[in-house]
């Protein structure tokens, strides 16, 4: 926190408050947005001829924990193309697809990102998690702990026990300090610990007498009933399958009735891997046309991108048996690590080429899912990182909405046969700034119910992004390369409140919070499941129950979000 | 008295976290749960140990002041063109932290005992990758348990009874659903309770996991015997393996360490891919010192590299076999050395170890050892794990916050504490400079 800021004549763009490129002030006092402060004692920027948004917010970025450190470990090759050195402020690091703790934390901030939440993590190893967040500076950050094939949630299913699963849910939540609920592959990861590579969505899963379907349904009602602060956030079945758009289609009406109005009540991720056409690889088409009718119809679904760029990077999910299939396909290296009763875990090095068929089609994918789907409201911009393309290739990503000349030029240099079956070329819409802001800031923060993030209203987090961009020289349709330039060095980044990126540079490294939910369930219901769970807990893991919490004196800026439940 | 349950034993990778030890007056009286090595630690590990720092005046080692002696360390290195800082196995993650930061200040090298044990083991692990789970999944699902060079009857003595072979699991009673099989050269005490010892001769691990996967493979092999193993039982254990339900294949330094060091585990590492395309198998190294894993994983979040990390250019560079540890003594390159936690001049082939001492050494260490007494420096430490917490990781990955149930003597600091101290003399003698 420090004293008065005031942000002079910038260009805003503010969705939320409804501000699109209005030229104004932004008074900033104690780490928050005021109305106004006094200019003797603030310090002025000068943002004229430059955008002023909200700092960015990251839905979905793997960039903590295990998986993400076992990949690190997996390839050396992999940073010796991106070597820092220690300078005053910054700590030393590497990093092309999987930067170290501290490299990660300076980049973001230097595109102008304050918040990215870590969206897959077992919760058996999660101190892991929040040790490495500790480790990553200049962001405020979240994790999402697995459920889709937990043990405990798959029984409480099969038996019924719909509010002891959410009374089980919040206790996990609040003992290993996570934000919201992520399933993968609900059902599949346990099917593949048996090396069962396919699972079906109305099929029970071995030994547990409960389907994909169910898990997805009831946990879907276990959040509801939770109020936690995001919906549930889905990686669905049959990822990176041709023809899988019928199941996120289906992964999404599954849950259409429990739907009461309001925010969105399910977050499919990364849908450019799980909404291709087609019956196999040769003839793989984009399937976003039949999930943007979906999602455009429907108002309980959410989605983000999950968007490839041409690079070398690197495929990580707890998703096993897809990386399984993955590594039989191409051939790489292959890390499998499953997690006893709760998850797995694969990661695939891979190269994504505009010479080959497949991957030509991924892109071609997740850019129609970003402009086919009508409300910016609904869509968040990820690549999945570091799954389609690394977090810096964001830019990248924001001309491509932004410009249909810049989708152009990559589209005649991609593979001929994919060139033909994209319907790219006739989709002439073109982002905003003002789409852009709500896709990488306002939408974001919504869905994760942060609402002192993603806006400049008064009595927000004064997380503020400031670029050099005159909108009224630069079209951003044809000058796209400055925008992306401009997009990847932020001419300020302001973290609550704190100077933190000057001219593209950091000049203050600061530590970021680490937020996680705390759901209240009524005491009778937590007493008798806590004991319950103890009973059994010895016989389901090789940890004690109290060396399983997560304690809050390990976490750098514990910021726990208090809700009641329903129950 | 004072009984304190759950906590986290720190001697080997098992970090069995069930552990009840009793406290009066300050003295752990008894011990419950743990295996003979893990009680007599929390017995006995009080003997033996430094009390005040040492400095090394005309030859002989005098007592100093923790002050002083955190001056000299980091003049030590401060001064030093090529520092190495080593060990950290037995610390905290917390201690692995401000190490790390404290090599980036100084220039110089970071190294852990990774690079005498599993460090070969990391190098395969960059070929191929590999299956693996955490030990629960051993626990719930294995009918197969593979010991290959590794002896955990005698190395991790309840890592068959909480983990991989007698315990009990969601779909194995126990031993008697499980089938265990031992490779390894000596009839060693895992070997002896085996339901099946492959007995190979030394050197041969690679030759004999070719083998197998060439067997498994459905290829001729063409000789009468491999490793002196005759080829139809190379036959018959690759269907085993390939016939269960569920393997798991844990490894040791008698893998890692033979000939062949890194392709041997670069092989078992495809022979355990190519089992998962009839079966489910995973792999796993039987970490030693209880924290290496975790110095491994901090290590490689914030520099990327797991060990060997060299900051000499200002950035980090890991090439192992050039930044490792023994190599730099054996070229004779570093000029001064930190060494926390671990034993080197006991433990080092005796030319590098005539080396280390040669040159300015300081060590970081609770208990006396050769090392502290060859070095011109030695600061005392608290035991992480029974006198200061801190987080450590298991084999598998598993993190566990380690309680403090006894307090330190009288004026000793925990490695971190004292890493800390030596961090902020370095900061600022740079800044005079």
């Amino acid at each position: 926190m420090t004293g008065n800021i005031i942000i002079r004549n910038g260009t805003v763009f503010d969705p939320k408050n409804n501000i699109n490129g209005d030229v104004m002030d932004i008074a900033i006092s104690n780490g928050k947005f005021v109305q106004s402060v006094d200019e003797k004692s603030a310090r002025l920027i000068d943002a004229s001829n430059k955008i002023v948004m909200a700092g960015g917010v990251d839905i979905h970025s793997h960039i903590a924990g295990p998986k993400v450190n076992m990949a690190r470990m997996l390839q050396p090759e992999d940073h010796y193309k991106n070597l820092r050195c220690k300078t005053d402020i910054k700590r030393a690091g590497v990093g092309t697809s999987c930067p170290s703790t501290f490299v990660t934390g300076y980049d973001y901030s230097e595109m102008g990102y304050t918040t990215v939440f870590e969206p897959a993590n077992p919760p058996l190893k999660m101190l892991h998690v929040i040790d490495e967040l500790n480790d990553t500076p200049m962001l405020d950050k979240a994790c999402y702990p697995l459920f889709g094939n937990n043990w405990h949630v798959m029984e409480y299913l099969k038996n019924k026990k719909y509010d002891e699963l959410a009374a089980y849910v919040a206790w996990t939540l609040k003992a290993v300090k996570g934000y919201a609920v992520k399933l993968v592959n609900p059902g599949g990861v346990e099917n593949w610990k048996w090396g069962v590579e396919s699972t079906l969505f109305d099929e029970p899963v071995g030994r547990f007498e409960v389907t994909p379907r169910e898990i997805l349904r009831g946990m879907c009602k276990a959040v509801h009933t939770l109020n936690l602060p995001h919906s549930l956030h889905v990686h669905a079945n049959l990822l990176g399958t041709p023809g899988n758009y019928e199941m996120a289609v289906k992964t999404l009406d599954s849950v259409r009735d429990i739907y009461t109005g309001g925010k969105p009540i399910i977050h499919l991720t990364h849908v450019q891997f799980n909404t291709y056409g087609g019956t196999n690889w040769l003839n793989l088409s984009s399937g976003a046309e039949h999930l943007a009718k979906y999602v455009n119809n429907h108002n309980h679904a959410s989605i983000d991108l999950g968007q490839v760029v041409f690079s070398k990077t690197t495929t990580m999910t707890a998703d096993g048996p897809f990386e399984y299939k993955l590594q039989k396909m191409i051939g790489n290296k292959w890390v499998n690590a499953d997690i006893e009763a709760e998850t797995g875990c694969g990661i695939v090095p891979i190269t994504y080429k505009k010479s080959n068929y497949v991957h030509a089609i991924m892109w071609i994918t997740g850019l129609e899912a970003a402009l086919m789907v009508d409300d910016p409201w609904k869509v968040c911009m990820t690549t999945d990182h570091p799954n389609g393309g690394c977090f810096t290739t964001y830019p990248k990503v924001i001309a491509w909405l932004m410009s249909h000349k810049a989708r152009g030029k990559v589209l005649a240099k991609i593979n001929k046969r994919a060139q033909r079956r994209s319907a790219l070329e006739n989709l002439d819409r073109e982002y905003s700034f003002s789409d852009i802001a709500v896709v990488t800031r306002a939408g974001p923060s919504r869905l994760l119910g942060l609402k002192d993030k993603g806006h400049l209203g008064v009595g927000a987090d004064a997380d503020v992004s400031i670029y050099d961009i005159d909108v009224n020289k630069i079209d951003p349709a044809v000058q796209y390369r400055t925008v992306r330039r401009a997009m990847r060095r932020a001419s300020y980044t302001i973290k609550d409140g704190e100077i933190v990126v000057k001219d593209g540079q950091l000049v203050k490294s600061v530590p970021g919070r680490i937020f996680w939910t705390d759901s209240k369930v009524s005491d009778d219901l937590a007493k008798s499941m806590e004991s319950e769970l103890r009973s059994k807990f010895n016989d389901y893991y090789t940890v004690q129950m109290n060396n399983y919490i997560v304690a809050e004196k390990n976490i750098v800026n514990s910021t726990p979000v208090k809700v009641k439940a329903n129950v | 008295m004072d009984i304190y349950q759950d906590v986290v034993c720190p001697v080997c990778g098992c970090l069995c976290d069930d552990i009840e030890v009793n406290v009066e007056n300050n003295r752990v009286s008894k011990v419950k749960n743990a295996c003979a090595m893990g009680t007599t630690k929390f017995l006995n590990y009080n003997s033996d140990r430094l009390h005040s720092p040492l400095m090394r005046t005309n030859g002989s080692q005098q007592p100093s002041s923790l002050e002083e002696s955190i001056t000299r360390v980091a003049e030590m290195l401060v001064n030093a063109k090529y520092p190495v800082v080593y060990g950290l196995a037995l610390s905290s993650c917390e201690a692995v932290k401000v190490a790390v930061e404290l090599v980036e200040e100084i220039g110089g090298v970071i190294d852990n005992q990774t690079t005498v044990c599993h460090g070969p083991s990391v190098q395969g692990f960059h070929e191929v990758g590999e299956s693996t789970a955490s030990l629960g999944e051993v626990r719930h699902r294995a009918d197969l348990v593979v010991c290959w060079g590794c002896n955990p009857v005698e190395s991790h003595p309840r890592h068959f009874e909480r983990y991989s072979y007698t315990v009990k699991g969601r779909f194995r009673k126990g031993k008697e659903d499980r089938k265990l099989i031992v490779v390894d050269v000596r009839n060693t005490g895992t070997a002896k309770i085996a339901d099946k010892f492959i007995q190979l001769e030394p050197n041969k691990d690679y030759e004999l996991v070719n083998a197998l996967r060439t067997a498994l493979n459905h290829e001729q092999i063409q000789c009468e015997t491999v490793a002196g193993i005759p080829v139809e039982e190379i036959e018959s254990l690759a269907e085993t393996l390939r016939t269960c339900e569920f393997g798991a294949l844990f490894y040791g330094l008698g893998a890692s360490h033979t000939a062949g060091k890194g392709r041997n585990i670069e092989s078992l590492g495809l022979l355990v891919r190519d089992l998962n395309n009839w079966t489910k198998f995973v792999l796993m190294p039987a970490r030693g010192h209880y924290n290496v894993t975790g110095v491994n994983q901090v290590c490689a979040w914030q520099t990327g590299f797991p060990y060997a990390v060299d900051f000499s250019r200002g950035y980090p560079w890991y090439n192992p076999g050039e930044t490792t540890f023994v190599d730099i003594l054996r070229r004779k390159e570093s000029d001064a050395s930190l060494i926390i936690g671990s034993d080197p001049v006991a433990h080092f082939p005796i030319g590098v170890s005539k080396y280390l001492c040669s040159k300015p050494l300081a060590v970081i260490d609770p208990s006396n050892s050769m090392t502290t007494m060859a070095a011109d420096i030695v600061i005392p430490s608290s035991f992480a794990g029974i006198e200061s917490e801190g987080i450590a990781y298991r084999m598998d990955g598993v993190t566990f916050s380690m309680k403090k149930v006894v307090e330190p003597p009288e004026k000793i600091l925990s490695d971190e504490d004292v890493l800390k101290l030596i961090l902020g003399k370095v900061k600022a003698l740079k800044r005079l400079k």
